[in-house]
């Protein structure tokens, strides 16, 4: 088998698995870091509670998210070999940076949080929650700055065959990052707080836990509230910047095959046909598209068919459209959860200030299904960031086809497939057994029982006195 | 001074020889819990041991092969595309080790805890045999084509010497460990590691002098640096016996030190034999990967070393707060988190 397929089908299969316990991650710990920091204001045990409960599952998610972001790191060198000696001079660099400034803050803070209850001041404590929120953030920022890169290369020239680094700041401005990053961070913070707030919503409707997991709902749904407007305002910065750098990318999400003409109309839904180049029983809504490009009711947005002819010219012959129908509906799955997103988070908010929360039933199963959606969501984003760049690896300079590792075998790729698949297979299983019964023990189960280690100093011991 | 490559692959290997230290008792831990410990509570005692720390220990690895794919990004794409199997092989040895810490205690049922034992113990000794095998392939020198491409056959990565070397390596990591678990540990798992430690000085003694002999004759690390290798290597032998003396001794806290300056003095002998290659060629000697062929460019190196510098104060100043932290003993009488 064709080894650029894949290294692709490994790629595409083993960040996506990442990026199910990533913003969950991000999320989490931050949530966890709101609650231990009102239970240090407020000195309610409540609060100390919910922080230990969160903070649980946050841990069985990392883990995850840690060892399968391992292999991450590897794989560039492993499968896409040439794309790392190409890029290697400017992608390396946020990566190590990435290292050294996020994941050992990650790394040495988690373990002072989970061993340090009654070893560290409650301040202090408070404090290694939020170095650890503060990690996942810097990580998420030095990994979106290599992304953003390949997305829109800054800050580099072409020399002695690959791109070098001159402009380092560039790099950390590149306008794709600042459109990228805070989308990501608040989607992150968005699954965090609907995953607490459907988790609330199965203990509310069960009547179980109700102290406990209203007033997690509570915090959640602000934070859920909060990022869910978010990202439907960054998301729509994020367009306005697509159709200036990557127009292909925008034209193929919009399934727009020649020039959309002023002002364009927005697709809702569609039947694409990439092999004809149209798209039939189209459902349209005017003026919408150059409102979410333009930010204003004119300007018509390039379609694919003059694109195609316009990167002929400038970078040879080629299919330069990506794959049309993967691009569109990933793309309206993102949005259109989003938007439900958004929803939800006023009506959760507008229930609460009611004090009518427990008697919705309905809402209340709403949010428990509504659990997915950010995960739905923030795949089918990705999605439609990377397979809208192809046929490029890093936009305008590298094509994927070209960025594979050449000495490595299809067998050699079909055994990695096969056995990190098999491995993630299981660890998504037991992930969610341990999920439901760490939730089905509930908040009051003693997680006290880890922190008490009764013991004896070694540095006062003869251990290091050589002459006694 | 230093030009800026050579100060990346100080770097580097600094990376990689704080990764085998720290790592290397965790591993250690990690190999023996499952044998050592003789009921749940006493194996929970040896993990705890690492418990803060074994998750920073690992982001060395990570910072290393970070800090090799920014500064030398050929010798990463080389080495990894090259020996993929091998990697693939430490890739799920770790995935598994990392859950299996944090789901051992999730479940209190024995057929559980002994499955994640198991990948415990697993996981803890592929990593180092896999990395004694790669450093000793990268001294013996690998088939690197003139266009940097690695086409590497099963008996250029595993054969005698690399078998020797991978398992040198992990019976002093093996021991480290078990010498760390005398400081850490209480009472009788105590005395127990201390006698296995005991037991391991004339094997690993052994192991060690035998790769070095090959070393000696099947690469070019003592005709390159002849003076250097001998002085590291008749240090090693001092320390090694002061190593032993301590652990007679019961002088668990310089007994530790001293099997921590064996493995540093290995790893970084590696390293300063290696300089300035960092891939040998078993092809032609000019198809070599340099510290300057496979680097990346001088703009490059500046910006990640003002980051370095500016960074790893700190990053080393909380991990040793964190250690001091958990100085206190592990007392297997009490309940504990894995």
């Amino acid at each position: 088998m064709d080894t650029v397929i894949l290294s692709r089908i490994q790629f595409a299969s083993t960040t996506l698995f990442h990026f199910i316990f990533v913003p969950l991650s991000i999320g989490l710990v931050f949530l966890v870091a709101i609650m231990e920091t009102m239970y240090v204001v407020k000195k309610d045990e409540q609060y100390k509670k919910m922080a230990k409960f969160w903070g649980h599952l946050f841990l069985i998610n990392f883990a995850v998210g840690v060892v399968t972001g391992i292999l991450q790191e590897f794989q560039f060198g492993m499968n896409w070999s040439e794309y790392s000696r190409f890029v290697g001079d400017v992608f390396g660099a946020p990566l190590a940076i990435e290292a050294l400034l996020a994941f050992f803050m990650e790394s040495t803070f988690l373990g002072l949080w989970i061993f340090g209850w009654d070893r560290l001041s409650k301040w202090l404590h408070c404090l290694c929650i939020w170095l650890v929120s503060l990690g996942t953030i810097f990580s998420a920022f030095f990994i979106l700055t290599a992304n953003s890169f390949m997305q829109h290369p800054v800050g580099m020239e072409l020399n002695n065959g690959r791109l070098e680094m001159n402009d380092f700041f560039k790099l950390l401005t590149n306008g794709q990052l600042w459109v990228e990053f805070p989308h990501t961070i608040l989607g992150s913070f968005a699954t965090g707080a609907f995953f607490i707030t459907g988790v609330s919503a199965v203990m509310l409707l069960k009547k179980k836990h109700l102290a406990f997991a209203k007033k997690s709902f509570q915090v959640a749904i602000i934070v859920g509230l909060v990022s869910g407007v978010g990202i439907a305002l960054s998301g729509h910065e994020q367009a306005g910047y697509l159709v200036k750098t990557q127009p292909m990318k925008m034209a193929a999400s919009e399934g727009l095959w020649e020039n959309s003409g002023s002002p364009g109309a927005w697709t809702v839904t569609a039947n694409i046909q990439p092999d004809e180049k149209k798209n039939t029983s189209e459902i349209k809504i005017p003026y919408l598209l150059s409102f979410l490009s333009y930010g204003k009711f004119s300007g018509s947005v390039p379609g694919m068919n003059e694109l195609q002819e316009q990167y002929t010219a400038k970078y040879g012959e080629g299919n330069y459209i990506p794959p049309v129908r993967t691009t569109f509906w990933s793309f309206r799955i993102m949005a259109g959860l989003g938007g439900v997103l958004c929803a939800l988070g006023i009506w959760g908010t507008h229930l609460l200030s009611r004090k009518k929360l427990q008697e919705s039933k309905l809402f209340l199963r709403i949010m428990t299904i509504a659990i997915a959606f950010p995960f739905l969501g923030s795949s089918a984003g990705w999605i439609m960031t990377e397979i809208g760049r192809q046929p490029w690896v890093v936009f305008g300079y590298m094509k994927t086809e070209d960025a594979v590792s050449p000495g490595v075998t299809a067998g050699e790729l079909l055994f990695s497939i096969v056995s990190f698949s098999f491995f993630y297979l299981i660890l998504a299983v037991i992930m969610v057994f341990l999920f439901v019964k760490e939730i089905k023990k509930g908040p009051d189960h003693d997680h006290e029982e880890h922190t008490k280690v009764v013991s004896t100093d070694p540095f006062t011991k003869e251990g290091y006195n050589v002459f006694s | 001074m230093f030009s800026l490559n050579e100060f990346w692959y100080l770097l580097v290997s600094v990376l990689f020889v704080g990764f085998i230290f720290l790592e290397g008792f965790d591993f250690g831990i990690g190999m023996v819990s499952r044998f050592l410990g003789r009921n749940d509570l006493e194996r929970r005692a040896f993990i705890n041991t690492i418990g803060p720390f074994w998750d920073a220990n690992e982001v060395w690895l990570i910072s290393a092969i970070g800090a090799m794919f920014a500064a030398f990004p050929n010798w990463y794409a080389t080495l990894l595309s090259g020996s993929y199997v091998l990697f693939v092989l430490l890739l799920l040895s770790l995935i598994g080790r990392g859950v299996a810490f944090e789901f051992r205690g999730k479940v209190e049922k024995q057929a559980w805890k002994n499955a994640w034992d198991w990948v415990i113990f697993f996981g803890s000794l592929f990593p180092p045999l896999i990395f004694g095998i790669l450093f000793s392939a990268l001294m013996k020198g690998l088939p690197v084509e003139s266009d940097m491409q690695m086409n590497a056959g099963f008996s250029d990565i595993v054969n005698l010497y690399t078998i020797t070397g991978g398992v040198t390596l992990t019976m002093l990591c093996l021991w480290h460990g078990l010498i760390f678990a005398t400081i850490r540990t209480m009472d009788n798992i105590r005395d127990r590691s201390r006698k296995v430690a005991m037991k391991l000085l004339p094997v690993n003694a052994l192991l060690l002098l035998i790769f070095s002999g090959l070393t000696f004759f099947e690469t070019d690390l003592f005709s390159n640096h002849s003076r250097l290798m001998l002085y590291t290597f008749f240090i090693g032998i001092f320390v090694y016996l002061l190593a032993g003396f301590f652990l007679t001794r019961k002088k668990d806290g310089w007994a530790f030190a001293m099997s921590g300056l064996i493995l540093i003095l290995s790893i970084s002998s590696i390293f300063a034999g290696l300089f300035p290659t960092v891939l040998v060629s078993s092809i032609n000697e000019s198809y070599s990967l340099t510290i300057h062929n496979a680097a990346s460019g001088n703009y490059s190196l500046k910006i990640m070393s003002y980051a370095a510098i500016a960074l790893l104060p700190f990053v080393l100043g909380y991990q040793i707060w964190s250690y001091y932290v958990f100085r206190k003993r592990v007392d297997h009488k009490e309940h504990m988190e894995y």
